[in-house]
């Protein structure tokens, strides 16, 4: 068709697409705030509903007020719930959801029409609603604080570095698991169905039910193979100190990092396969 | 229901075609009109043009791109306009889609501010910008949709049903609109419209395709003409004539209180009119060509297939 632009004075300087991502990166977050803020209320109740591990949390102290269940006394299940509701708030999110909706409405197509990658975009609204989701973790903190989990969570330096890392790593690989299975509805009518099979096998492998320590020899075997425990369970017994040495820490905070590598890489080959098939539904 | 359950079973699918064998070119500061029946494939092609859709075979190059790459340069070369999406925040005002789509089309806030004043003077913007999306009336929307969508200050449009649900007043503004923005920006147009106006009043060419095909790429009048090769000549006469008078002109149309209508070959019109002028008694005379809605109708009747109903179709020579 026409020659290359010249009369677009708003020019195409050419950036690296990261470079590009990286600029838009302010603004992003400043409307992603924007966004969550005018959902502020459905955003709270959403959050708050997600209160599991706050009945698992009853359950379990009732049963070791009687007797220590392995090494877990009343203080260490309270730490270990306390912490798994704060990751679980910080580190979740709606992506498939957004995925889905906008895959089957042709919403995507505004995004593919940008150019800054869409995992970007889709990234940068659900970093900006860390803020928020802070405030809802930050009471949940204190109990931690205030009650005898303190004589448990971890001080040391060094140590809260690589939880930092850690909770990090759980948010890229979780949301990029979310990514991969939301990117499958440009396969099939809706994956949502495939996010809630996730949900079960996430819950019982990543620590969200229960501590992987008290499961049977042979699921501890396969959570200790599968990537979900470095979405939760992980970063929970970091800073719960259930960790003896940094060593340790530091390796299993490697491993965490390559599944991280290797969901990314899989979330952009389905990603890509998909969109090949995007239909782009509506006029 | 049988077929219900069964389809839990076994899928059917049937591969359709849904654009084949339709090729153009378009250079750099054309008004192009995109016209088709529903579901003929123009919504489709201008997906594959804007990159949304990867063809399965043939070839597409937009200003020099390869549009299913959607690679940032092209991206920044084009824009794609839905009549029936919005890209707009839903939630928040229009100005914080500006400030994301500023970002993301890594625009120059000097650029961004000239653009914006710009369009808001085009578009008359005032006060919309900081309403929240949701309570914009449909025009309103669209016109915003327009801004977002301009901003980066595209050379090429893909402009799907841009006045698809305005009333007549905001049609014609986005149209005077579309005008400008082509010629301040030596911009390339593709529109399709429902609203043939939008395609007469805009469209010096246009491409006709029907069931993924093309029918006819050219000038709009030509089609009018090879369609219906006479034209419409209306007078309004002053004093009574003799009957037979008009009939040696042209076919009557209609004649009704000194008011004629007739339909008169293109190769006699000069004729007539000179006639007209110097024998009838004549108030005013116009010349007109036959609405362009009868000429899409009567075109996709005639390519009905073997069998449609192409009657008419005697009017027009082959098209292609």
């Amino acid at each position: 068709m026409a020659r290359p632009p010249t009369a677009a004075s708003a020019a195409p300087i050419a950036l690296s697409p990261w470079r590009a991502a990286l600029r838009a990166t302010p603004t992003l977050l400043r409307v992603g705030v924007a966004e969550t803020v005018a959902y502020r209320v459905e955003f709270v109740i959403w959050m708050l509903t997600t209160t599991l591990p706050l009945i698992m949390l009853g359950l379990w102290t009732s049963v070791a007020a009687e007797a220590p269940f392995a090494r877990f006394g009343q203080r260490e299940f309270i730490a270990y719930y306390v912490a798994a509701l704060i990751v679980r708030n910080l580190t979740g999110s709606w992506v498939v959801w957004q995925l889905n909706e906008e895959i089957r409405r042709g919403q995507l197509s505004f995004r593919l029409l940008r150019p800054v990658h869409p995992f970007v975009t889709y990234a940068a609204t659900h970093v900006s609603s860390v803020p928020l989701r802070s405030l809802v973790a930050i009471p949940f903190a204190l109990i931690l604080l205030v009650t005898s989990a303190r004589d448990i969570i971890i001080t040391d330096p060094v140590m809260l570095l690589i939880l930092i890392a850690a909770l990090l790593g759980a948010w890229l690989l979780t949301f990029f698991v979310l990514i991969m299975i939301g990117s499958a509805a440009l396969f099939m009518d809706k994956s949502v169905a495939v996010f809630d099979a996730y949900l079960g096998v996430f819950a019982v492998l990543s620590g969200y039910l229960v501590p992987l320590a008290l499961l049977p020899g042979w699921a501890r075997a396969i959570a200790g193979w599968a990537p979900f425990r470095y979405m939760l369970a992980f970063p929970v017994e970091l800073a719960i100190g259930f960790y003896d040495s940094r060593a340790a820490a530091l390796r299993d905070l490697a491993l965490q990092w390559a599944w991280v590598a290797v969901v990314i890489g899989l979330a952009l080959a389905v990603w890509r396969a998909g969109i090949r098939r995007y239909e782009a539904f509506g006029s | 229901m049988r077929a219900a359950l069964r389809s839990i079973f076994k899928r059917t699918y049937e591969t359709v075609r849904a654009v084949g064998g339709v090729s153009f070119r378009i250079d750099r500061g054309e008004r192009v009109g995109f016209l088709g029946p529903n579901g003929a494939g123009k919504t489709t092609t201008l997906k594959v043009l804007s990159g949304l859709l990867h063809p399965t075979s043939g070839s597409v190059v937009v200003n020099g791109f390869e549009p299913r790459r959607r690679e940032a340069a092209f991206l920044k070369g084009i824009t794609l306009v839905m009549g029936q999406k919005n890209q707009l925040i839903w939630d928040l005002p229009a100005a914080e889609t500006y400030a994301l789509n500023r970002a993301l089309f890594d625009v120059p806030r000097a650029d961004f501010d000239a653009t914006m004043r710009e369009l808001a003077d085009l578009l008359d913007l005032e006060n919309l910008s900081t309403k929240p999306s949701r309570q914009l009336s449909l025009g309103e929307r669209m016109k915003c949709e327009l801004a977002a969508a301009l901003l980066h200050r595209p050379s090429t449009l893909f402009l799907d049903e841009p006045t698809i649900g305005l009333d007549v007043s905001m049609q014609v503004a986005i149209r005077e609109f579309i005008r400008s923005y082509n010629q301040r920006y030596e911009a390339t147009v593709l529109l399709t419209s429902h609203y043939m106006q939008d395609v007469t009043a805009l469209c010096p060419r246009v491409i006709v395709i029907d069931k993924g095909q093309l029918i006819y790429d050219g000038d709009l009048r030509a089609l009018v003409r090879k369609m219906h090769p006479s034209k419409l000549v209306s007078f309004t006469l002053s004093g009574p004539i003799a009957p037979d008078q008009l009939e040696r002109m042209g076919e009557v149309v209609s004649s009704e209180g000194g008011r004629v209508v007739l339909r008169v070959p293109q190769n006699r019109l000069r004729d007539v009119v000179s006639h007209s002028l110097a024998a009838l008694p004549l108030v005013d005379l116009s010349i007109e060509d036959p609405p362009v809605e009868d000429i899409m109708r009567q075109l996709f009747r005639r390519d009905a297939g073997p069998g449609g109903e192409d009657h008419e179709s005697a009017a027009g020579g082959p098209l292609g």
